[in-house]
């Protein structure tokens, strides 16, 4: 199957300002014709009528736990879950075991991510050997290593010493590669299991005051404009943060910044219950953070939508809460999360919502080829979704391994209906394509 | 009765007020030479106790034998559980397997009764977890206040020390305020939970500005631990301002009361010799910790537990 006609569907495609009702012909990989009653005698037909078609989504940070735990999620598990969420792209945190910290693990990771051929995979590198903070990770040959990292993150943590963070910067920006954090400064975050607040004070749960996030935050800010990296903040989770994205970017910052549904969605009042599916970190703030979050990612101030997908055992989670550890799961409820609660209460419209959840990533990752256009010979990674469709949430439809998503019996509206990935269909009719592209 | 007690939040003040009435009862129980009655004969009660704790294991045994029950006592701490390899819920489901009645959990975890309660058939009484709620103390302790004052309806009560990391406190707020006392939190600023603005009670750091207006002083323990911390300078330093000692003790009202939930730390946050005054009722709190216990596993597991006139709201966790 190498030619395929999409018709009737609404092609929202923010990199070329288009939203129009149009017919998307792909060929051999590529966008071969956009337009109005396109017509091929030897095209397969897919009629879109209703739906909409747009650039394939792209998740700047999804944890895939392979190597280590292939019982919770591996590459091709966890592109599987992408595929199944509308994803062509998704970036994959380092904390593996052994972690992503030099090139023959990042070359694995990529390698496994081509044999699954569901979507790209980009391995994320380590900041610090080990995730220890303490040494600098080989940054330079996992560039340029054929698995060609260009984000490096001590994700999990935040690189405490800020010494060893600016010398780390100044050595990614050598390499025109991007810089993210996770933000969380721990002495001050210590031991600390959800939002310090109201929540945490009645539930008796140690706190994690927004300062935490914010004071790391501040200081990775000076630090990037002090050696000119380019800066992205991961789950951007605290109003504080937002306010301290919005005022970088006014002074020109090279900094993005991203925010995942749940923390646009939820708060930390869900933690009455114990329900270790809603401990994450950074953790469910209050409701005047989702509020600001909400506002940051209406304005622009965050860039992008990034799940945070991170599969835990049910061993692991189904356990006192301060031993379950952290993490959801989230792409493939990504896309129909952000549709009922956040385009669905009129945050964002729809147009926007394809350029935080595709155009937006893309330009963090500095991607090409994800996040459109959809223009002729551009590469073919497209997602057709209905934005009425609806659906529950159901554990044992998802592909990914685990199954610790708070979403479980929610009826959300958004379906992906199809996701094409070079071309070829990864998801047809929700239907998972099994090696599609093998 | 309701079904589990996880927490103060689960009662409303008639059911309270029924704990309370049926503690009186079975209270003779206990000066009898022959201190049992057959109320729960044949059910199994199984104190789960992931932390060390004497006093409260041996209350709940003598509750839950007074009145005939079977008791099965299963303690391991909560890290040796982890490093054996049998995690919470394979523990949750061997008892289940083994078909106990009632499960009375002391956990270092908050939270850990919840999630128990979700996993089991048995009802689940919170003995204690981490620095979430002790609902029994606190069914005690106001036990031990209506002795001496019939009632509660605006008495006040302060509780002093340790409150951020005392799950006692916790419940006891919530139990007082549920029925009409005044309470006011004092310690240090670093001892207090955060956004102690939603708790509905007054805060002081001032022991001597409260003390003369208080009908009941809750001295809390503090832990060697958070002496470790460094959440306030010394332990000398908290005695001065913190400790109640006789000067302090001279200036509470004549009838005022002394309370404090036990281990003491003599010396810091009571004087020794104010521990052994009359008005301190430490001891009577101990030995009301049998008859209230013994009242909530009769509403809870006996024959009465579901029709019970007195309980019309049937709240569940």
């Amino acid at each position: 199957m190498d030619r395929v006609l999409f018709k009737g569907a609404r092609l929202i495609d923010p990199a070329s300002r288009t939203d129009e009702t149009a017919d998307v012909l792909v060929v051999d990989g590529l966008v071969q014709d956009v337009g109005k009653k396109l017509t091929s005698s030897d095209a397969e037909i897919i009629d879109c009528d209703g739906a909409v078609i747009a650039p394939g989504l792209v998740d700047p940070h999804v944890h895939l736990r392979e190597p280590g735990r292939e019982d919770e999620e591996t590459v091709a598990s966890g592109s599987a879950a992408a595929a199944c969420g509308g994803f062509t792209a998704i970036c994959a945190m380092p904390n593996t075991d052994p972690v992503c910290d030099n090139a023959t693990v990042a070359e694995k990771i990529a390698s496994r991510g081509r044999a699954a051929g569901l979507v790209e995979v980009l391995p994320a590198g380590a900041i610090t050997k080990g995730l220890l903070g303490e040494e600098l990770a080989s940054i330079g040959e996992m560039t340029v290593s054929s698995a060609r990292v260009r984000l490096f993150t001590d994700d999990g943590r935040g690189v405490q010493d800020s010494r060893l963070l600016r010398r780390a910067m100044e050595y990614i920006k050598g390499f025109d590669a991007v810089c993210a954090e996770h933000c969380e400064e721990e002495t001050l975050s210590h031991a600390g299991q959800m939002n310090e607040g109201e929540f945490s004070s009645m539930l008796g749960l140690k706190g994690i005051p927004s300062e935490a996030e914010e004071i790391a935050l501040a200081r990775d800010l000076a630090l990037a404009h002090l050696t000119g990296v380019k800066f992205h903040a991961l789950h951007v989770s605290t109003a504080g943060a937002v306010e301290l994205i919005r005022a970088a970017k006014a002074r020109g910052a090279r900094v993005t910044a991203e925010v995942t549904p749940h923390h646009l969605v939820l708060t930390d009042a869900e933690l009455v219950g114990y329900d270790t599916n809603y401990k994450v970190n950074p953790p469910l703030r209050s409701s005047a953070d989702v509020e600001a979050l909400r506002v940051g990612l209406a304005d622009g101030t965050i860039d992008a939508i990034a799940t945070d997908h991170a599969p835990h055992s049910s061993e692991e989670k189904e356990t006192e809460f301060e031993q379950a550890p952290p993490g959801m799961l989230g792409l493939e409820t990504s896309l129909a999360v952000v549709l009922t609660e956040i385009v669905g209460a009129g945050v964002i419209t729809l147009p926007e919502m394809v350029e935080r959840m595709s155009t937006g990533p893309s330009r963090v990752l500095g991607l090409g080829g994800h996040g459109g256009p959809v223009t002729p010979g551009e590469p073919a990674n497209l997602v057709v979704f209905d934005p009425q469709g609806q659906w529950t949430v159901d554990p044992s439809r998802f592909a990914s391994l685990s199954a610790n998503s708070p979403w479980i019996g929610r009826k959300l509206k958004g379906a992906v209906l199809h996701t094409v990935f070079q071309g070829r269909l990864t998801l047809r009719d929700g239907e998972l394509m099994q090696g599609a592209l093998v | 009765m309701i079904k589990h007690l996880l927490s103060i939040d689960q009662l409303v003040p008639d059911q309270i007020d029924l704990i309370m009435r049926t503690a009186d009862s079975l209270r003779e129980v206990g000066t009898r030479t022959i201190k049992k009655v057959p109320a729960l004969r044949g059910r199994t009660v199984c104190n789960l106790f992931f932390e060390p704790s004497t006093r409260t294991r041996i209350s709940f045994e003598l509750a839950a034998k007074r009145l005939s029950a079977d008791v099965v006592t299963f303690t391991a701490d909560a890290k040796t559980s982890v490093s054996k390899g049998e995690s919470f819920r394979d523990t949750a489901q061997t008892l289940q397997a083994m078909g106990v009645d009632a499960i009375v959990i002391r956990h270092s975890s908050s939270g850990a009764p919840v999630l128990l309660s979700k996993w089991v058939d048995a009802s689940v009484i919170n003995a204690g977890d981490g620095l979430h709620e002790h609902p029994t103390q606190a069914l005690l302790d106001l036990y031990s206040i209506r002795e001496r004052f019939g009632s509660f309806e605006g008495l006040r009560v302060g509780i002093v020390g340790d409150v951020v990391h005392s799950r006692v406190a916790r419940s006891n707020v919530k139990a007082l305020a549920k029925m009409g006392a005044i309470v006011t939190l004092v310690g240090p600023p670093t001892l207090m939970p955060p956004a102690v603005e939603t708790w509905g009670v007054e805060v002081t750091t001032d022991l001597d500005e409260v003390l003369p207006k208080l009908d009941v002083a809750y001295l809390l323990r503090v832990q060697t631990e958070r002496m470790n911390e460094k959440l306030f300078p010394t332990a000398r330093e908290y005695a001065a301002l913190w400790g109640l000692d006789r000067r302090r003790v001279a200036m509470m009202k004549p009838e005022g009361l002394i309370m404090h939930p036990g281990p003491m730390n003599r010396g810091v946050e009571i004087a020794s010799n104010v521990a052994d005054l009359e008005r301190s009722i430490i001891t009577n709190q101990v030995t009301n910790g049998i008859s209230v216990r013994s009242a909530l596993l009769y509403l809870m597991l006996g024959d009465t537990a579901v029709s019970d006139e007195d309980s019309e709201e049937d709240i569940d966790g």
